[in-house]
């Protein structure tokens, strides 16, 4: 039956197969062998012809680049300890980008700014089977919420000055970045500025909401409906249906117009976002409170806290993490519906992936597409830490 | 109470259809928002196949993402498969962080316009929330229960299939709920990619600047998705009566 869950695993002389390293070592020489590591496209429009990395790189060359994939391929397989499988899949990695860079580098001709060589699935896949190697290794490794927010804020860092450093500008993605750089900076503003700034809306609103709902149970399933409604008409919609009053009210009050309320743009953007946040943060102060200990806030009472001091020093301090996790499902829920925002004029990094889509030029989707996933994925990082962090201090 | 309800939902759909059969009739009601004598009601297609389309490509979407989501959770819960395991919760933290747009425009380069990325990036966002669901139920079989099933003389596989699923049904249901009213919002950002759905219906009112049209458009679509939403919620407290009867 099921022995093999109930006895302890052996002690064999032999390091057995890793199962999710031979999976992931499979996968990934299959990948490089069969799907093109690069793609050269005469010029950012045209379909590409696809490479493989032997073909590009001299056999001298390839091997160097190649190493560090076949050291990790028996570390993956063959090792146990998480610290030496992360140590070796981030060195995979670098090696793997840096292969990469060159391959772009061997493939211009000298002062061609026209031709694009973009990465093939080749690359994606074995980029995907070591982030998968070394996002295993780190949940093995459990680091506390300190650590985790050191480690993304070191891979960033280092990925930001490798970027900078011009050792990739061969590579189409960031060709369309030189292109674009002066809007890629204001368009990442705005994207930031639009999520964070309809996420404090909606905490300054929404979590007094909240409390109300928790101390009148009758008005509590009205507000919770009304806000689910919401939240299940899509986000371009909800854009459009906007534009309309808000049009109407700026060219009512033309004060209002002059501070930025406009039927396009940011505003009916900002608005729909503010509406969508809404949910979470006055479900999750409801949850939260709810959950604070009857006890605690008698005895609040009885050493005769006023009702206001029973909320500030006890309700909420205790509902915090809670409404804490509620805000991280909204900032991740915001960053990404920022994006549908471009449709109506409200800038942010969906601007390059629309237009992107209208040109089908993939290097400019990958240009707004990838900062999207970085910042959310961010956004949960550090949220999630904070969150972990609360809840320690209330223990 | 109860009764309220259940009317309410009734007449949602009544409105609903009504609205997809005979759009024309509402006219009046939509007439107000238009401009400069644009057509009140979408006229450059047929609404109801519109909605048949989009709620084809969901549907379609969410049980090819529940075939695999339910396969690769029963798959990392076994003996076997247990070294996935703590790869799979992490894989979908980090999954669900995607925004489903940013899957959409990965997409379409690869496979080209269509339905074909939408399809794709349907059925990838839809696969995150099932296949949590499916783990966290299969995970949280209480005890006594398994130890019942193997003095019973049951194999795994028999377990599995006559004890472990049934009670990670109304769980398993909950996922597919989740990932079912997400995606009948998203399909709408694949009519930017040429797949047919009621987002063409949004983008014609954007483009002409026609409010009417992309009100229509947004209350269909959330119309679907409060009575899907309803739908599954229902057959969930049927699955969970069953589970707790036996």
């Amino acid at each position: 039956m099921t022995s093999g869950a109930i006895n302890p695993p052996a002690e064999r002389a032999w390091p057995r197969l890793d199962r999710l390293g031979t999976l992931l070592v499979a996968a990934g020489a299959a990948a490089l062998a069969g799907l093109p590591f690069v793609v050269v496209k005469a010029n950012r429009l045209v379909p590409g012809e696809p490479r493989a990395l032997t073909e590009v790189l001299p056999p001298t060359g390839s091997a160097a680049c190649l190493a560090p994939l076949v050291v990790l391929s028996l570390v993956a397989l063959f090792v146990a300890r998480p610290r030496l499988r992360l140590a070796a899949a981030l060195a995979a990695l670098v090696g793997l980008s840096v292969t990469l860079a060159l391959a772009a580098d061997a493939l211009t001709p000298p002062h061609n700014r026209v031709v694009r060589i973009a990465a093939g699935g080749g690359f994606w896949v074995v980029l995907v089977c070591l982030g998968l190697l070394a996002t295993d290794a780190i949940t093995r490794l459990r680091p506390g919420p300190g650590r985790r927010v050191l480690f993304l804020a070191g891979a960033l860092t280092f990925v930001v000055a490798a970027l900078a450093s011009g050792f990739f500008d061969h590579l189409s993605v960031m060709r369309e970045y030189q292109v674009n750089a002066e809007r890629f900076g204001r368009e990442l503003r705005q994207h930031v500025l639009l999520a964070l700034g309809s996420l404090l809306a909606a905490v300054v609103a929404g979590a007094p909401l909240g409390v109300l709902c928790h101390r009148i149970p009758r008005i509590r399933e009205g507000i919770l409906g009304t806000l689910n409604v919401i939240q299940t008409v899509p986000a371009i919609a909800l854009f459009g249906i906007l534009m309309a009053p808000l049009g109407a009210l700026a060219a009512a009050w033309p004060l209002l117009e002059r501070i930025g309320v406009r039927g396009i743009g940011a505003a009916p953007a900002a608005v729909a976002l503010f509406l969508y946040s809404l949910l979470p943060i006055v479900a999750n102060t409801v949850l939260g409170l709810k959950r604070v200990s009857r006890a605690a806030v008698e005895a609040a009472r009885g050493m005769g806290m006023m009702p206001r001091q029973v909320l500030w020093r006890i309700e909420l301090p205790l509902a915090l993490p809670v409404i804490l996790t509620g805000i991280r499902v909204v900032l991740v829920q915001n960053i990404g519906m920022v994006t549908v925002a471009a449709l109506i004029g409200g800038g942010g990094l969906g601007t390059f992936v629309f237009q992107g889509i209208g040109q089908t030029a993939i290097d400019l989707v990958l240009l707004g597409a990838i900062p999207i996933v970085v910042l959310a994925f961010c956004a949960a990082v550090l949220l999630d830490a904070l969150v972990e962090v609360m809840d320690r201090v209330k223990q | 109470m109860m009764r309220t309800a259940t009317l309410l939902r009734l007449l949602a759909l009544a409105l609903l259809v009504s609205f997809l059969i005979v759009p024309q009739k509402f006219a009046p009601v939509f007439a107000p928002l238009t401009q400069y004598g644009a057509p009140p009601i979408y006229d450059q297609g047929n609404l109801l196949g519109l909605a048949i389309a989009h709620l084809g490509t969901v549907l379609l979407a969410a049980a090819l993402s529940t075939v695999v989501a339910v396969g690769l959770g029963i798959l990392v819960t076994r003996p076997a498969g247990r070294e996935f395991l703590p790869l799979s919760r992490t894989l979908v933290n980090i999954g669900q962080t995607f925004p489903p747009v940013a899957v959409l425009a990965v997409t379409v380069p690869l496979v080209g316009f269509g339905e074909k990325p939408t399809l794709i990036a349907l059925f990838a966002y839809g696969l995150l929330p099932i296949f949590e669901n499916t783990i966290v139920a299969l995970q949280t079989t209480p005890k006594a229960v398994m130890e019942a099933a193997n003095g019973m003389g049951m194999s795994a596989g028999q377990r599995l299939v006559s004890v472990e699923l049934p009670l990670a049904m109304p769980l398993i249901l909950e996922g597919i709920r989740l990932s079912l009213v997400i995606n009948v919002g998203t399909a709408t950002i694949g009519s930017t990619v040429a797949a047919k759905g009621l987002g063409e219906v949004i983008i014609a009112g954007l483009l002409s600047n026609n409010t009417a049209f992309v009100l229509q458009g947004g209350l269909v679509t959330a119309l679907m998705a409060v009575l899907l939403y309803d739908a599954m919620v229902g057959l969930e407290r049927r699955v969970c009566r069953a589970v707790q009867v036996e």
